[in-house]
């Protein structure tokens, strides 16, 4: 206990210096105020709510699903980054640069496979993270238009892993979007057109690579943010994380159907 | 305004856990307290800490996983030289696997345009809010709705030959025929269970349940050809 508190009282230390002061508003001291203000003084944190319901807290209730997505993205914004200085966006050039990240750069191999599993991860977590959504219920009003950026998120993700999946121009990846492309084909009337907007020509080739390089490096991770941010901030505006027993009908039954004294909230 | 003497002030005396309140009640209704407000902790930084912890979690694996398996680097992309079978990503190949049976107008872009479109309606219809199991209420009604709409679609699924998604059609069917002879008071949990599934659970789980047979036979049991393979044959 001794340790933990001189730890703290550095922490303290430092949180009242001046400079720190300038940076963070929130003030020294571990009152309640002072933790929500933490939260609440802060532009990225200030998108969650400075409480959460303690029962949220289990992992039986979410499973931790929409925060371990969140990390798999934080490792693949960390991971992507330096593999873009290895990488040029020209055929066949990305192979040989997905070659050497294989063979010649440090740790080049450790990125390319920890950019490449976690990318997998995300998808199938974005996946466990709608369906473990959708039987808790939490999808029901007001926080119905929450779920509608879920969607969309869902799609982004698919987009982010598909366009990636073209980047090191191997067999593999060249094939996959062919077979991928194919469909957009098939819509009707615009079918052909979609696809030569896709892919910059008639088949995957240099300009498709080049496409889906910006798409996957620029657009579609700055679209993710985006909704990302509003898909947080609306879990606060909502009313918090969805727990069936604290909805407003549930505690309207369960008021009226006990005695008229108080009744415990679990 | 209206006269002061139209409400009563009080001030929640819980102080200690949250910030202060005070509560003005209007003569007509009652003070009492009906609910009290639910525990509650500090998102800084029992939230954050916690958040914190699964990320790392999930972070040590997947850097494990990264320094065990490799990802798989192939040839050059070569377009004069088509590998059998040529795979999408694997999320991708339960629609591959539709392609299979359906023209790519339906299997392509109709199903899963279809697929977004339901998804996104979801909490818009009150369908999908009702709590109450499919066959308490309007029996004799839902059952025939529900007799007439899976023998349609497993007469569509057979009529296309799509065995790999009839299966778990089939087996759906099964659970909910056993849910409509089930109620709340039946003796065993597992049937008291099935019995108070809304009808957006059954199509949810019925949707669940064909992406992953579909996408596990595209990514483990399709060969050259799009033939059936076993995934110990190899290919």
């Amino acid at each position: 206990m001794a340790t933990v508190k001189t730890a703290d009282r550095y922490f303290d230390d430092l949180r009242s210096t001046r400079v720190w002061r300038s940076v963070f508003r929130s003030g020294t001291g571990s009152s309640t105020l002072h933790r929500a203000l933490a939260i609440q003084q802060n532009v990225f944190l200030h998108l969650f709510s400075t409480k959460v319901r303690t029962r949220m807290l289990s992992v039986s209730a979410t499973w931790y699903l929409g925060t371990l997505t969140l990390g798999t993205f934080l490792i693949l914004v960390a991971t992507g980054i330096p593999l873009m200085l290895y990488y040029h966006p020209s055929a066949p050039q990305a192979y040989a640069d997905t070659k050497d990240l294989q063979f010649v750069v440090s740790s080049g191999m450790f990125l390319r496979n920890l950019h490449r599993w976690s990318a997998h991860a995300m998808v199938f977590l974005v996946f466990a993270h709608m369906f473990k959504v959708f039987y808790r219920g939490a999808y029901r009003t007001p926080r119905e238009f929450n779920w509608v950026i879920g969607v969309v998120l869902l799609l982004i993700t698919l987009l982010l892993s598909y366009t990636g999946y073209l980047l090191p121009w191997d067999q593999l990846a060249y094939w996959a979007i062919t077979v991928g492309s194919n469909i957009a084909s098939a819509v009707p009337v615009m079918g052909n057109k979609i696809h030569f907007l896709l892919l910059g020509g008639n088949a995957v080739n240099a300009n498709a690579l080049l496409r889906f390089y910006v798409l996957h490096c620029m657009i579609l991770p700055l679209t993710a943010i985006f909704f990302i941010a509003i898909h947080f901030w609306r879990i606060r505006k909502d009313g918090g994380l969805y727990s069936h027993a604290s909805e407003p009908a549930t505690l309207r039954a369960k008021a009226t159907s006990s005695s008229t004294t108080a009744t415990e909230g679990q | 305004m209206a006269d002061s003497k139209e409400f009563i002030a009080g001030v929640d005396s819980n102080a200690k856990k949250s910030p202060r309140r005070i509560v003005f009640i209007t003569r007509r209704t009652s003070a009492q307290v009906k609910v009290d407000t639910e525990d509650q902790v500090q998102t800084f930084p029992e939230v954050l800490f916690r958040a914190a912890v699964a990320i790392q979690v999930l972070a040590i694996a997947l850097v494990w996983i990264a320094l065990i398996f490799n990802a798989p680097l192939e040839g050059l992309a070569d377009p004069s030289h088509t590998p059998n079978p040529a795979k999408a990503p694997w999320y991708f190949l339960g629609l591959q696997e539709m392609l299979h049976y359906f023209p790519p107008v339906v299997a392509g872009v109709l199903a899963p345009g279809l697929v977004v479109m339901a998804l996104i309606v979801i909490p818009y219809f009150k369908v999908n809010i009702e709590a109450d199991g499919l066959f308490l209420r309007d029996r004799q009604h839902r059952l025939s709705i529900f007799y007439a709409v899976a023998s349609a679609l497993s007469i569509f699924l057979v009529s296309f030959k799509v065995y790999a998604a009839l299966v778990p059609t089939l087996i759906m069917v099964g659970l909910m025929l056993i849910a409509a002879q089930s109620s709340p008071q039946s003796s065993s949990a597992f049937r008291r269970y099935l019995a108070a599934r809304p009808l957006s659970y059954w199509v949810m789980t019925w949707f669940l349940f064909e992406l992953v047979v579909l996408t596990a036979i595209g990514t483990f049991f399709r060969g050259p050809g799009w033939a059936w393979i076993w995934p110990w044959q190899g290919f």
